[in-house]
């Protein structure tokens, strides 16, 4: 218990991963919190691949968490702005009502 | 003893904040906690002796992502209260779902166990930390044997950029701006005009 091993920080991921999936499916209106959702579950993917870096003594783990990081960062930036043009056109944000582009 | 009473507080925020992240009601109050969790994650980054990608999450995420969101958030003129209707409806299917995945992250848990020969499998491996901090480390790693990844995550950053800029720019009518290609058009007859004034009269 008192012996921080690897397994402890795979459940803290486990454990985020769950409540992002969960946070998408509970707030399927608000675009916003969906984002965050997904931002939760990329920190979750980062932690297990630190924390394999750390336990196995190899660096490159920690190089591919800032890739991912600087995705996370794009994709943030280009979300949100979808979401303000979004918003500009139609007044809201509702998801359910993007399905404008259906063929 | 001080690690691990350090990685439960860490773990313990962490996950909480993650939960308030999802339930709150108000979604500044959820970027806010969103905040919290990334402090923590810096935190439980710091424990694994990575300090590095550490203070770059506290400096991306909380610096820049967080803040990219509030003002969002905080920007759009949003009815919230519409958008928390369906919640209860969805509230089964979401548990049922977290529910499924937690079980099968758990199935795949109990029959895993680290190889013996990992150490074979190791590419760049972390030099003894009193020698090489971690920034270093990572640095020669990264500018060495990664700087073509580096290279495209800087291009996707810039694409992220224009991307962002040409999707919300608009050309407002109404609004004075200079536009030097109507200068440069603009010609001597267009200018002024030559009038024949007759002495002692005015125009």
């Amino acid at each position: 218990m008192m012996e921080i091993g690897i397994e402890h920080y795979l459940t803290v991921a486990a454990m985020l991963f769950t409540l992002g999936v969960f946070g998408i499916f509970l707030n399927r209106k608000n675009v916003i919190i969906i984002l965050l959702s997904v931002e939760l579950i990329l920190l979750s993917v980062n932690i297990n691949l630190v924390a394999f870096s750390s336990y196995m003594g190899d660096l490159v783990g920690q190089v591919f968490t800032m890739l991912i990081l600087t995705v996370a960062a794009a994709e943030a930036s280009i979300g949100l702005a979808i979401l303000v043009v979004y918003f500009r056109n139609r007044g809201s944000i509702a998801v359910e009502d993007i399905h404008l582009m259906k063929g | 003893m001080i690690v691990a009473i350090c990685f439960y507080i860490f773990a313990a925020v962490l996950v909480g904040s993650a939960v308030m992240v999802v339930f709150s009601k108000n979604p500044v109050h959820s970027v806010l906690f969103l905040i919290l969790a990334f402090f923590n994650a810096a935190g439980l980054f710091v424990l694994l002796g990575a300090e590095f990608v550490a203070m770059i999450l506290v400096i991306v995420y909380v610096g820049a992502v967080a803040v990219m969101f509030l003002f969002v958030v905080m920007m759009l003129d949003i009815n919230f209260t519409e958008l928390r209707k369906g919640v209860q409806e969805y509230l089964p299917i979401g548990l049922l779902i977290g529910f499924i995945l937690l079980a099968e992250m758990a199935a795949i848990a109990s029959g895993w166990s680290m190889s013996d020969d990992i150490a074979t499998t190791i590419t760049s491996a972390t030099p003894p930390a009193s020698e090489v901090t971690n920034t270093d480390a990572i640095g020669r790693v990264l500018y060495t044997d990664y700087i073509f990844l580096f290279q495209v995550a800087g291009l996707i950053l810039l694409v992220a950029m224009i991307g962002a800029i040409v999707l919300t720019h608009r050309n407002r009518p109404g609004v004075k701006k200079q536009d030097i290609g109507k200068q440069v058009r603009r010609r001597r007859h267009e200018a002024y005009e030559a009038v024949k004034v007759k002495p002692g009269e005015g125009i």
